[in-house]
């Protein structure tokens, strides 16, 4: 075999493809991931996420493209010569098998003796916190507890990789962030190199260092996780994380849009003038401005400035920490925009629906995207 | 996506492990079962005929000098008309006489005769001594009284054809359509509405019914037809019932198979019944359906499935049968005995593989229509549906009780007339009791050794059958990637159901009775009854397997492997230990279903391998009734025995190895 050596980085996934028959569910992947890091794959279902996660485990070989694990060639290595543990959706905890024995099932015929396994899985047991539950089948424990012995199963023998298949998606919502927080945790203690695929922006943000968020077989972005909610690279990836308002609109220079009457000022970009876009801003970007309701209440005439300009409220939903509002602003053109403002500045403004405003959408939150990448 | 090789997967040593292990089953299921079929078909393709052109006769004047003409056998034939051209089909063992081309024929004369083989196959017998060649056999007339010629064989469908122009054959397809139509409408019909008073009614006694409803399948087949004679025969207690017409034809088939075939359908109709939704029910009612209304347009839309599947089963297992038909058959021909009668009866082997073949069709269709409509029945299974639960209703439930009475002195009632049958001394003459019915030493067909060597056959096949079965079906199930290996394996694991077992004993006769077949070691043993009887009903014994392995979550294996254990030693510990429940109940079906079997071993038992449903046949045969019923009636004790068996041994190693199933 030859030991190509590529790079530094621990796993490096080179053009990879993956076909079923005409379909592809896998187009040209490349990525690098570094020792110790912690990769989410973000995509929504069918996206070809979990493809490329059972391509690096070697559970479905990919149909061309190289995968390098610690510097050594394992593309076409079956699973039981790689070094990975992993975590599957559904657990797969052995029924008939008690939580110990379920954690030892790893360890055994690896030339260790009985009372190193049995200390071995006491120290996981101490690790994930189910100390009480050895003697317990899977069945008589809850999902949450269920799914950190999956976890303590799975490094177990120290593999080099751990591999997540959307380990949370199967909990209620509670235990769901609090057990993002607690993976989080033990993969910090251990500095294994994990990747975990989900289809769960929060998940990802929170949990990942770097994030790839997969299109149609594609990778579309790969970035920590407030450089793909602030900088997304591409359109998808801009609607897929966060909420976001899109406008069509021409570009009318390096720095501008116009959209409907409107011209806005935004950060540089690269689509070529006259070209078709789509404008985009979230909604916690724009930024409610005071005083304005008094004087549109008065003469319906408010001088408009940079890009700020004058909206009606058209509907008000409270969502306890915020209130989400739709503005209805007809310089924009037909779209409708979407803002989520403090309860501050809700009080602030004596916002209500039907009320007058002014919003501004900030220079440097306004993002400009190629409309042919839709 | 760029052009250049497709990666290739190194094998792992369990993928390797798997594959020969689904190879090694795969074999066994080509040489126990396709080569088998194939020779029987080219069997039945094969065809004997006297070539008479193939020889030469000249006869010598008084003093023994040859000088007159050179005739072949055809011109002999043609001037003296011996046979005619049907005459001269024949079968492997076939011979002819060739005295009748010379009309003056006398043994005692001096004229002397010669005869040659002037074809390369034309063979011909002096005494018991094949001759062939050109060179001349010079015969007295007495000698020459013993020369046959032998048939030379050829393939063509001329076996098919004398089979549908004789009708006394062909007749047996219309009787064996027929019969197993009308048995399947009257099954289907009671068994429906059996399984709809067990589980759409308050009725009382539901467990009692269940039971009885199973009992038939631990008896053989042609057990009712012994009942059927004790109560309808010539000498019957209820002869008069039946105003003149003979219990011996379709109407003691018919009786007897709904007897056999109930359970059957019962169980399918019986699951469709119980998985229909209790939501569909209350939108009903709310609706203000009248109950009939709901009837039609709620339960049997849920049931057709399951009532389509259950007819074809029962349409499969009529039209297949051979033990009833034999027993109480009569005169009646019908297809299953039919290839009994010529292979057995009459030797002629080819005309048996034909029959086979024909009977092969039906069966077939009626198998791929019931698969058919099985695969639809799973995929309207819905998990949110709410398991309905029946109000009671005292007219109904009255009504219900006194029906599923009736059904239930049915089935006892037969069991019952065979047991009295058994102890009677002399029925109808000396009605005191007697267990002289139990010497089985005394009869024909085997003694109690036959029953032993049941047992023997029942527990090897419980053993062996459920091992090689449940460990094809996890190689087949849980394996990676070699599609078309797993798909064929398939196939071959489907394909027994469809072959009756008439069909498969004939086809073992010609494939393991072959002297050059280096497998013809276990003819005439155990070994073959083994074979046979797991092959047979490998079908469904298979589809358990597969379905408990199904339920299994799918990432065990790739968790086995991320952790480097071997997969043996998860198919040891956890594979097995889960599914104890499905390996029970396959080893519980295939040591019923060996005691019960008549069809495929009738073929392949020997002396030393009686078997004792064989043994109820051939006691039966003899006349030896209430022996048979006696024999017939302790395979159902056996059974009955082996069933509590198996329920405490499940319950007892389920308790304790399945301890995590509760919470």
């Amino acid at each position: 075999m030859p030991e190509a050596t590529t790079g530094d980085a621990y796993l490096k996934i080179e053009n990879l493809w993956k076909a079923f028959g005409e379909f592809l569910a896998l187009s040209d992947v490349s990525l690098d991931i570094e020792e110790g890091e912690f990769v989410c794959f973000l995509g929504p279902s069918g996206c070809g996420k979990t493809t490329l996660l059972r391509a690096i485990a070697g559970l479905d070989l990919q149909t061309k493209g190289s995968v390098h694990q610690a510097g050594k060639d394992v593309s076409n290595l079956p699973p039981f010569e790689r070094d990975f543990g992993i975590v599957f959706q559904s657990y797969a905890l052995f029924p008939n098998l008690t939580i110990e024995k379920n954690i030892a099932f790893g360890l055994e015929n690896a030339g260790r003796t009985k009372p190193e396994i049995a200390a071995r899985v006491t120290e996981l047991l101490d690790l994930v916190g189910l100390e009480e539950q050895r003697k317990k089948y899977p069945a008589q424990l809850s999902g949450g507890q269920q799914q950190r012995i999956a976890l303590a199963r799975a490094i177990a023998t120290n593999p080099g990789l751990l591999l997540l298949d959307e380990p949370l998606s199967a909990l209620d919502a509670k235990v769901r962030v609090h057990l993002r927080h607690e993976i989080k945790e033990l993969q910090r203690k251990l500095r294994v190199t994990t990747v975990m695929v989900t289809h769960d922006q929060e998940e990802a943000l929170s949990m990942a260092d770097r994030i790839v968020v997969i299109n149609n077989g594609r990778v579309e972005q790969i970035g920590t996780p407030t450089e793909i909610y602030r900088h997304p690279s591409t359109l998808f990836v801009a609607g897929f994380i966060g909420d976001m308002n899109k406008f069509d609109g021409i570009v009318d220079g390096p720095e501008g849009i116009t959209c409907g009457q409107m011209r806005l000022q935004c950060e540089q970009h690269a689509v070529p003038k006259g070209n078709r876009a789509v404008m985009a801003v979230r909604p916690e970007d724009v930024v409610p401005h005071g005083g304005d309701h008094d004087a549109s209440g008065a003469s319906g005439q408010v001088e408009t400035q940079g890009n700020t300009l004058n909206v009606e409220v058209t509907e008000m939903e409270f969502l306890g920490s915020y209130w989400r509002c739709r503005l209805a602003s007809a310089s924009l053109g037909t779209g409708e925009l979407i803002a989520n403002f403090s309860m501050n500045a809700v009080r602030r403004l004596d916002l209500s629906e039907g009320k007058r405003m002014m919003v501004e959408l900030p220079k440097s939150r306004v993002m400009v995207f190629d409309a042919a990448g839709v | 996506m760029p052009t250049g090789p497709v990666i290739k997967g190194k094998l792992s040593r369990d993928d390797i492990l798997m594959r020969a292990g689904m190879i090694v089953i795969a074999l066994y299921l080509i040489v126990t079962l396709v080569m088998p079929l194939s020779v029987m078909f080219s069997k039945s393709l094969s065809t004997y005929r006297f070539d008479l052109s193939a020889f030469e006769f000249q006869v010598s004047d008084e003093a023994g000098t040859f000088d007159g003409t050179v005739l072949t056998g055809l011109e002999l034939n043609e001037a003296t008309g011996a046979y005619k051209p049907r005459d001269l089909n024949t079968n492997a063992d076939g011979r002819l006489g060739v005295t009748g081309f010379f009309p003056d024929f006398s043994f005692r004369s001096p004229v002397e005769y010669q005869i040659r083989s002037i074809a390369e196959d034309g063979r011909y017998l002096v005494g018991s001594t094949l001759h062939t060649g050109s060179d001349w056999q010079q015969l007295d007339s007495n000698t020459f009284r013993r020369v046959s010629l032998r048939p030379t064989k050829s393939r063509g469908i001329s076996n098919f054809v004398e089979y549908f122009s004789t009708p006394a054959l062909s007749n047996s397809i219309k009787n064996s359509l027929w019969i197993a139509a009308v048995s399947t409408v009257i099954t289907v019909g009671l068994a429906f509405w059996f399984a709809y008073a067990l589980n759409r009614s308050c009725m009382r006694f539901k467990g009692a019914f269940r039971l009885i409803a199973m009992m038939p399948i631990l008896v053989p087949s042609l057990l009712p037809g012994i009942a059927l004679v004790y109560l309808f025969g010539n000498q019957g207690m209820l002869k008069e019932l039946l105003f003149g017409a003979s219990i011996y034809g379709p109407i003691g088939i018919i009786i007897g198979s709904v007897f056999f075939t109930f359970p059957h359908a019962f169980i399918i109709i019986s699951t469709a019944l119980a998985i229909s939704d209790a939501r569909l029910y209350e939108a009903a009612t709310s609706l203000r359906a009248s109950r009939w209304r709901t009837f039609w347009t709620v339960t049997i839309p849920a049931a057709r499935y399951g009532l389509i599947s259950a007819a074809f089963v029962v349409f499969n297992l009529v039209i297949t049968d051979f033990g009833l038909p034999k027993v109480i058959g009569g005169q009646f021909n019908v297809l299953a005995v039919d290839i009994y009668k010529q292979v057995i009866g009459q030797q002629n082997f080819e005309m048996g593989a034909v029959v086979s073949v024909v009977l092969v069709i039906p069966a077939i269709l009626a198998f791929a229509i019931d698969r058919m409509v099985q695969s639809k029945q799973v995929s309207s299974l819905s998990a949110r549906s709410v398991p309905f639960q029946p109000k009671p209703d005292k007219k109904m439930d009255r009504i219900f009780l006194t029906y599923c009475t009736f059904v239930g002195i049915f089935i006892v009632g037969i069991l019952a007339v065979c047991q009295f049958a058994a102890l009677v001394k002399f029925w109808p003459y000396d009605l005191s009791l007697s267990l002289k019915n139990y010497q089985f030493n005394r009869m024909d067909g085997g003694g109690w050794e036959a029953y032993y060597n049941s047992i023997k056959l029942g527990l090897l096949t419980a053993v062996v059958g459920t091992a090689v079965v449940f460990f094809g079906a996890y190689l087949v199930e849980k394996s990676k990637g070699f599609k078309t290996g797993r798909a064929i394996f398939q196939g071959f694991a489907m394909l027994p159901m469809a072959i009756p077992g008439m069909v498969l004993g004939l086809a073992y006769i010609f494939f393991f009775n072959n002297p050059d077949n280096p497998l013809n070691v276990i003819y005439g043993t155990m070994v073959i009854l083994v074979v046979s009887t797991v092959t047979h009903f490998y079908t469904v014994s298979h589809l358990t397997a597969v379905t408990a392995l199904k339920q299994m979550d799918g990432e065990f294996e790739s968790v086995a492997a991320s952790l480097k254990q071997p997969t043996m030693k998860l198919f040891a510990r956890v594979t097995v230990p889960v599914c104890l429940p499905a390996i029970l109940d396959i080893s519980i079906y295939l040591f019923v279903n060996a005691m019960t079997t008549v069809s495929a071993v009738v073929f392949l038992y020997s002396t030393d391998t009686a078997l004792a449903s064989i043994a109820v046949l051939n006691m039966d045969d003899a006349g030896d009734i209430a022996p048979a019923a006696a024999m017939g009636m302790m395979i159902f004790y056996t059974n009955a025995f082996a069933r509590i068996v198996h329920l405490i041994a499940s319950k007892g190693i389920l308790g304790r190895t399945q301890a995590w199933r509760t919470r």
